[in-house]
């Protein structure tokens, strides 16, 4: 059995961003870069599945620069088998990152049986890749799964909708599953896992290997800039009596105005 | 001159400090206040290779380097310096079995800490010797085709959950230091009591106890190295063990100058946050020059013992250092934090009350400088 899983690495939560010089990308130099939270669930369930399928494979896929490989080699300690890289600028759009893993895949030459990646990365919060991924390979996908039973080749997946309610598919393999947040608890990379995983293989592409041209962006960044900083709040003083009826009219006054919101 | 981690160091720390953030920090109040034993966060904290890094690969443990420990031990210590004594001392009590022991032994003691969640004490202090620990009177006498132990050991750490004790005793107290012996001893032993849990200050969540030994009987091939080298394997453990205790202060004054660095941008007195008042940027200041200063001690500490060069005199001013400078650290820790400084609902009371230990074990800080003079002026 082939499980790959997609992963993303994006700025550390308690990274403060900055735009850049030229304002075409964020400041990279000094990110701390991590494995996209999401897609630690879906490592640890492709885990769970060789763990219970010793002959399984689990491959994990990452489209980025090559800097730092951080969120690959936390992967492969934490248990996955090999890694394939493919190097790109970090700002890709979603359509040319899908379109990279599903070259990568096909890279590797093993057929997919399950592919998992993280519901979003909770860098650009884009929710696209994995149905787009999903769609190339045309494959079915279910987003959003908090539960995931393997038997045979079916997999029985549980997705929340809105109001805490559960959706239960029946999905054939191969198929391409996106985790959301309390699917299990993602292990540890142990440090022996560390040391193993330095002599694991990672294969390395261009985006040209996988068949990835400028062309194939379907979002352009015009820039990137800070939000404006909030003005100071305006105090108004409503302490003499006689004066509130023309303080309250002055308050509503400037919340249609000036802050629009009635 | 190198000053830098290598990547192996950097993501071993990375994880140390994950496991401290995710499994130790949200505990530690509520272990220390209740003085709980945290036995599933050391489970957890082995499986993960965290723990008894001092033993070897050959005999089947992560084969890391003295500075790879300290730094460990500093991340863990950063998560609850509680929880790390207890987590420390299983390499204190393996330490002079790594360095004493012969293959079979190590094969023997070491191998089962690899192969399954155990625990050790290391058993030196006396009731009447702490300091003075050269006059140990726990006699080790031998009963013809075993010894038998008895006498009494007190500020035992893990003792109540441990499965394996190393003993020092003495052969003859006439002989002194000559006389000091090393003996590994099965806890389930006939003969061996155990004291309370001692109701302490602070590192309330490890398990301290007097243990008394009434004639034990110990196998033969249990005593590390000859009789009467038990002194000399236990000032070579120390040189090991210091930079170790060392940086469990390191982590804790680490510890505290993140929380000042947070807190005080964010407590707004006289219009500003108190970060803007000269005063409290000053004590911070102190505390981050300290921590780089202890941290430099401890890392050289360690690295001289890596290369096999002597590093006594070092590994004494890293245990003082690190030890007096999180006292201090941690006492103003507590002055930046005012009124919310002293109470149990913040953080920095109890790092306050845990700095004081390292002072005092592993060698107090006023033993330290013995040491250094010693080295010093001799
Ligand atoms: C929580 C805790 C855990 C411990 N865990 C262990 C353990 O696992 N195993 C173990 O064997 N021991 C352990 N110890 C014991 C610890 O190592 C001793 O407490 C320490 O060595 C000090 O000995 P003492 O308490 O007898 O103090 P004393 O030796 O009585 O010292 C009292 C004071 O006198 C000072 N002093 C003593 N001699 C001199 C001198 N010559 N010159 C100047 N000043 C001097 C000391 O610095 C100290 O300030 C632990 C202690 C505690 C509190
Ligand atoms: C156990 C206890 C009992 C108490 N009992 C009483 C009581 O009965 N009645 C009562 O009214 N109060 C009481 N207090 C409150 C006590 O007086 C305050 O805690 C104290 O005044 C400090 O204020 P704070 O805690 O808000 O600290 P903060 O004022 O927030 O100070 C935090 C830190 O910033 C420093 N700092 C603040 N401003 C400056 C500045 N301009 N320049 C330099 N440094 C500055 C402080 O020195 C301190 O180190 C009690 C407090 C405690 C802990």
């Amino acid at each position: 059995m082939n499980i790959f899983v997609c992963v993303k690495q994006v700025p550390d939560t308690e990274t403060k961003i900055t735009p850049n010089g030229d304002g075409s990308f964020i400041e990279t130099a000094s990110i701390k870069w991590i494995m996209n939270p999401y897609d630690e669930f879906a490592v640890e369930q492709a885990l769970l599945v060789k763990q219970a399928n010793p002959a399984a494979n689990v491959t994990v896929v990452r489209v980025g620069s090559v800097k730092d490989t951080e969120a690959l080699r936390t992967a492969m300690a934490m248990g996955a088998d090999e890694a394939v890289l493919v190097e790109a600028v970090d700002n890709l759009d979603s359509y040319s990152i899908a379109k990279a893993l599903k070259g990568a895949i096909e890279k590797t030459g093993k057929k997919p049986d399950i592919i998992l990646t993280g519901k979003q990365a909770i860098d650009d919060d884009a929710l696209q890749v994995p149905q787009i991924l999903a769609e190339m390979l045309n494959l079915p996908s279910v987003s959003v799964i908090v539960g995931f039973e393997l038997a045979g080749n079916t997999v029985k997946v549980k997705r929340e909708v809105e109001g805490g309610a559960l959706e239960v598919y029946e999905v054939a393999t191969p198929v391409l599953l996106a985790a959301n947040k309390g699917l299990n608890t993602p292990r540890y990379a142990s440090l022996p896992g560390i040391m193993k995983a330095k002599k694991k293989p990672m294969a390395q592409f261009s985006l040209a290997d996988v068949g990835v041209s400028d062309a194939d962006r379907r979002v352009k960044y015009s820039g990137f800039k800070l939000p404006p900083e909030k003005p100071a709040g305006k105090k108004f003083d409503a302490t003499d009596a006689t004066k509130q009826k023309d303080v309250v009219a002055q308050v509503v006054g400037l919340l249609r105005t000036e802050a629009k919101v009635i | 001159m190198d000053f830098a981690l290598s990547s192996e160091q950097l993501e071993i720390r990375e994880l140390a400090l994950k496991f401290a953030k995710n499994e130790m920090i949200p505990h530690a109040q509520e272990y220390d206040e209740a003085g709980t034993f945290p036995h599933e966060i050391f489970r957890k904290a082995w499986e993960l290779g965290l723990i008894n890094t001092c033993i070897p690969a050959e005999y089947g443990g992560t084969g890391f380097s003295s500075v790879d420990s300290v730094i460990i031990s500093e991340a863990l210590a950063y998560g609850c310096m509680g929880m790390n004594t207890s987590f420390m001392a299983n390499d204190l009590a393996l330490l002079p079995i790594v360095i004493g022991g012969s293959h079979e032994q190590k094969k023997k003691f070491l191998e089962p800490f690899t192969q399954d969640f155990k625990i050790a004490s290391f058993c030196l202090t006396e009731p009447g010797n702490g300091s003075d620990a050269g006059g140990i009177k726990t006699q080790i006498k031998d009963g013809g085709d075993h010894w038998i132990v008895s006498g009494e050991k007190m500020w035992i750490t893990n003792a109540g959950y441990a499965d394996l004790f190393v003993v020092y005793g003495t052969i003859d107290p006439n002989l002194k230091h000559k006389g000091i012996s090393a003996i590994v001893v099965d806890p389930k032993s006939p003969g061996i009591e155990l004291g309370k849990k001692e109701d302490k200050m602070g590192h309330r969540s490890s398990d301290t106890r007097g243990v008394r030994f009434n004639n034990v009987k110990v196998p033969k091939e249990n005593m590390l190295g000859k009789p009467g080298e038990g002194w000399a394997i236990a000032m070579k453990t120390l040189d090991h063990s210091r930079p170790l205790v060392a940086s469990s202060a390191l982590g804790g004054s680490a510890r505290a100058l993140e929380l000042c660095i947070q807190y005080s941008k964010e407590r707004i007195q006289f219009g500003v946050p108190i970060a803007k008042h000269q005063a409290i940027q000053f004590m911070i200041a102190e505390m981050g020059m300290k921590v780089e200063a202890a941290r430099l001690l401890v890392h050289k500490a360690a690295w001289l013992c890596d290369q096999g060069a002597h590093n006594t005199e070092i590994a004494s001013y890293a245990k003082a250092f690190a030890s007096d400078s999180c006292m201090q650290i941690t006492t103003d820790a507590v002055q930046i934090y005012g009124g919310y400084g002293y109470s149990k609902e913040y953080p920095v009371e109890k790092l306050m009350r845990d700095a004081k230990l390292i002072q005092i074990y592993e060698g107090t800080s006023q033993i330290q400088r013995l040491v250094m003079a010693r080295e010093l002026l001799k």
